[in-house]
């Protein structure tokens, strides 16, 4: 995400580190490249200007030029002023009304409201609420058909009457969902244009016949230079509370989160970032920015860790590696969890500094699978004592895990190396508490 | 706030076509200068067009206008060379002037991101090679969004054409090569695949579609003869990024621009033709069947200038 606005942010920073003292005329080319880069980031032009204009000023200020390094200074006030478009705080969804609380969801066509609406609902039962899904969506073909499907692979309730009038299928999930003692009801509406004068009243008519806590705008991530002018309607008509941005797991460099957030001025709640139901992530300004600049965001990576890694299966893991018993089960466990944090592409991604490098390396999902299952097609024995695998049995758990001898042999290799390593560090630093996170290497 | 203003405006209740922003531009200007330059350059951008193309059009316009026109000349001299320039780089190769559908049964792979408008696409397609007295045949090869298939069901009942699904998360391969031998046993003219979504930089998603080219040529090897890159109008730069990767993936052949019904331009297909020279096919104007039309460069070229009046 975000990631060629950051290739490009940095290589213009090596550039401007490069120079001892920082001159008007300075200055004025390196706005010119910022320009250049947000435009090309699909940052609206208007913004863009606006932007500029902000770091201009603040850089030419007496103190970037006085400063010893005048190019740092003006990272920084970049680094500021970005973090500044993008919205300063965080914010969160505020939930805290009389239950049932309603959270309509609007958005062009395509934007993905839909799978969004079924992220959310994950998320919030698992902050311990619970939802309840209203299929509002009566044109697109089989769109509560999707709703639905989403619901039963969830488990979350779907509000799908089978009449035609969105209106009414709200009002009628309200009371559906305060007879069932449900607490948040989220609204799935059809996607539509700004400009459809017909659908945009529709969405005024749900939302003074229901009173939703929280509008929330679902846009593109993707989005161009017309991100703006969308997004300025749905506020006139809707004056909506939040903006989710999605698909920004692509590789676009999501500019329309700068240009919708400094235009709107509604906080960009959530993010999503994969077809996934629990690809959703909260938005947070400076992580973006630092993100944006280069700075990697080793926070997101933290949490992430914290969310799906079981705190005491991380300390017994610890000092099984502390007492040397490492053993091919436990190799196993901490695969999986690695994997539940998500595509480790992604994850690589986040590092600061390495994010770059890698960029290119394609990270072969499909090995972690076979790894699985051939550490799956072990016994319990073979798993706790590898060393009494013998080339019988190598041949057997090839067969079952559908791979051949030589991956089996490489897998063992591996984990061999992975011993040794973890050997030697106990022995040498002698601090058996700081181990990796990720002691097998990423190939 | 002069730019904010003036969006706010031409959003009145005019529905702009393909943008009148630049036609302002020409009536507002008495003659030929820095100043009308400018403001076109930051049209085109508004515009999607992106900045590298926006300033080879820009150049090799202030060429044109050189040699024809001088500064002190009519604005509207500015127009017309500007709409040669853009239709320049739109107009196909004349290797892509038709799309290939001679055999029986061709085979149409349509293919693009997530939410470009895939599936409604097809089922315009469909109504429109069936009226040219095809007989045509779906394939529902995106298993993977919940009720994928059944979109495109209730599309196929709309149109009147079958649709050769099964359950949802089998191999969207398996799909799409069960498809090509019904076409085939049963004398389809035409068999169009519908694909999932997918972002371009998804390796293991994009191999997904590789393999799907790949078994289709297994029953013929010209197959698939056209394969169609749905791109989202309102999409901005990235769409460039899509195009090259669908491209070398499986061998995109032509371009259809969904969702133009707003006020995004599509600017961005611009930098495509100009890069990649792929040709565009349609352009997806509305949620009703008969919402896509042919694409011509000279139509749509002069289109960016002017402004359609139709209400809303």
């Amino acid at each position: 995400m975000f990631d060629q606005l950051t290739q490009r942010f940095e290589k213009f920073f090596r550039q401007l580190r490069g120079q001892g003292s920082i001159t008007d005329e300075n200055i004025r080319e390196s706005m010119r490249e910022v320009r250049r880069i947000l435009l090309e980031a699909d940052v609206n032009l208007k913004v863009v200007k606006d932007f500029i204009t902000g770091v201009q000023d603040k850089a030419q200020g007496q103190d970037v030029l006085r400063s010893i390094t005048p190019g740092q200074q003006v990272i920084k006030i970049i680094y500021d002023e970005l973090v500044n478009v993008l919205g300063g705080g965080n914010r969160k969804l505020d939930l805290s009304g009389l239950p049932p609380v309603v959270v309509m969801i609007v958005g062009l066509q395509g934007s993905g409201k839909t799978t969004f609406n079924a992220k959310l609902g994950l998320r919030l039962r698992r902050n311990g609420r619970f939802p309840l899904l209203v299929a509002a969506d009566v044109y697109r073909p089989a769109a509560i058909e999707q709703l639905q499907q989403l619901g039963r692979q969830l488990d979350l309730p779907v509000w799908a009457p089978g009449i035609l009038d969105p209106v009414s299928i709200c009002k009628d999930g309200l009371a559906e969902a305060r007879r069932t003692g449900r607490d948040v009801v989220l609204l799935d509406t059809a996607g539509r244009l700004h400009i459809d004068t017909g659908m945009m009243a529709e969405l005024s008519r749900i939302r003074e016949a229901i009173h939703p806590a929280e509008i929330l705008y679902v846009a593109d991530g993707m989005a161009g230079q017309d991100a703006v002018r969308a997004a300025q309607e749905f506020l006139e008509r809707l004056d909506f509370t939040g903006v989710v941005l999605t698909k920004l797991d692509g590789d676009a460099k999501g500019g329309a989160a700068l240009s919708i957030r400094s235009v709107t001025g509604r906080p960009i709640v959530y993010i999503g970032t994969g077809e996934k139901p629990d690809a959703l992530e909260e938005f947070h300004p400076d992580r973006m920015a630092s993100r944006i600049l280069g700075m990697g965001d080793i926070v997101s990576l933290v949490e992430k860790a914290q969310e799906n890694v079981d705190q005491e299966q991380a300390e017994r893991l610890a000092q099984k590696i502390a007492k040397q018993e490492f053993s091919l089960e436990d190799f196993l466990e901490q695969l999986r969890q690695i994997r539940k944090m998500g595509p480790l592409d992604q994850l690589i991604g986040m590092i600061p500094g390495i994010g770059r490098q890698f960029k290119d390396m394609k990270i072969d999902e499909n090995e972690m699978e076979r790894t699985e299952a051939i550490i799956c097609s072990m016994t319990q024995q073979e798993r706790r004592k590898p060393h009494i695998i013998n080339g019988s049995r190598r041949k057997r758990i090839a067969r079952g895990s559908g791979t051949n001898v030589q991956d089996v042999n490489q897998l063992l290799k591996q984990y061999e190396q992975l011993r040794t390593m973890m050997r030697q560090m106990t022995k040498f630093k002698g601090h058996p508490g700081k181990l990796p996170k990720f002691p097998f290497p990423l190939n | 706030m002069n730019l904010l203003k003036k969006l706010k405006d031409t959003l009145q209740a005019t529905r702009q076509k393909l943008g009148g922003q630049l036609l302002n531009i020409f009536s507002s200007h008495q003659k030929i200068d820095d100043e009308l330059f400018d403001e076109l350059e930051e049209a085109l951008i508004s515009a999607d067009v992106g900045l590298d193309t926006t300033q080879a059009i820009m150049s090799s316009l202030r060429e044109k206008v050189r040699k024809t026109a001088g500064t002190s000349g009519d604005p509207q001299i500015v127009k017309d060379l500007l709409v040669d320039v853009i239709a320049e780089i739109i107009t196909p190769p004349v290797s892509f002037e038709k799309p290939r559908l001679d055999h029986k049964p061709s085979v149409i792979l349509v293919v693009g991101v997530n939410g470009s408008g895939k599936t409604t696409t097809i089922a315009k397609l469909a109504d429109y090679y069936q009226r040219q007295e095809q007989r045509v045949l779906l394939a529902a090869a995106d298993t993977f969004r919940a009720a994928a298939a059944e979109q495109l069901l209730a599309w196929g009942d709309r149109v009147g054409v079958q649709v050769i699904r099964q359950q949802s998360g089998a191999d969207p391969a398996a799909v799409a090569f069960d498809a090509l031998q019904s076409a085939r046993a049963r004398q389809f003219d035409l068999l169009i695949i519908d694909t999932a979504g997918r972002l371009h930089n998804k390796t293991n998603l994009m191999q997904e579609l590789a393999k799907i080219t790949r078994v289709l040529k297994k029953q013929d090897p010209e197959a698939p003869h056209e394969v169609f890159l749905v791109l989202d109008g309102t999409t901005g730069q990235n769409a460039v990024q899509q195009a090259k990767v669908f491209q070398e993936i499986c061998g995109v052949t032509g371009i259809i621009i969904a969702k133009l019904d707003g006020t995004a331009k599509g600017g961005a297909v611009l930098a495509i033709c100009r890069e990649l020279h792929l040709p565009l096919r349609f352009i997806g104007t509305g949620e009703k069947l008969e919402d896509l039309e042919e694409f011509d460069p000279l139509t749509y070229a002069k289109a960016l200038f002017e402004i359609d009046e139709t209400p809303v």
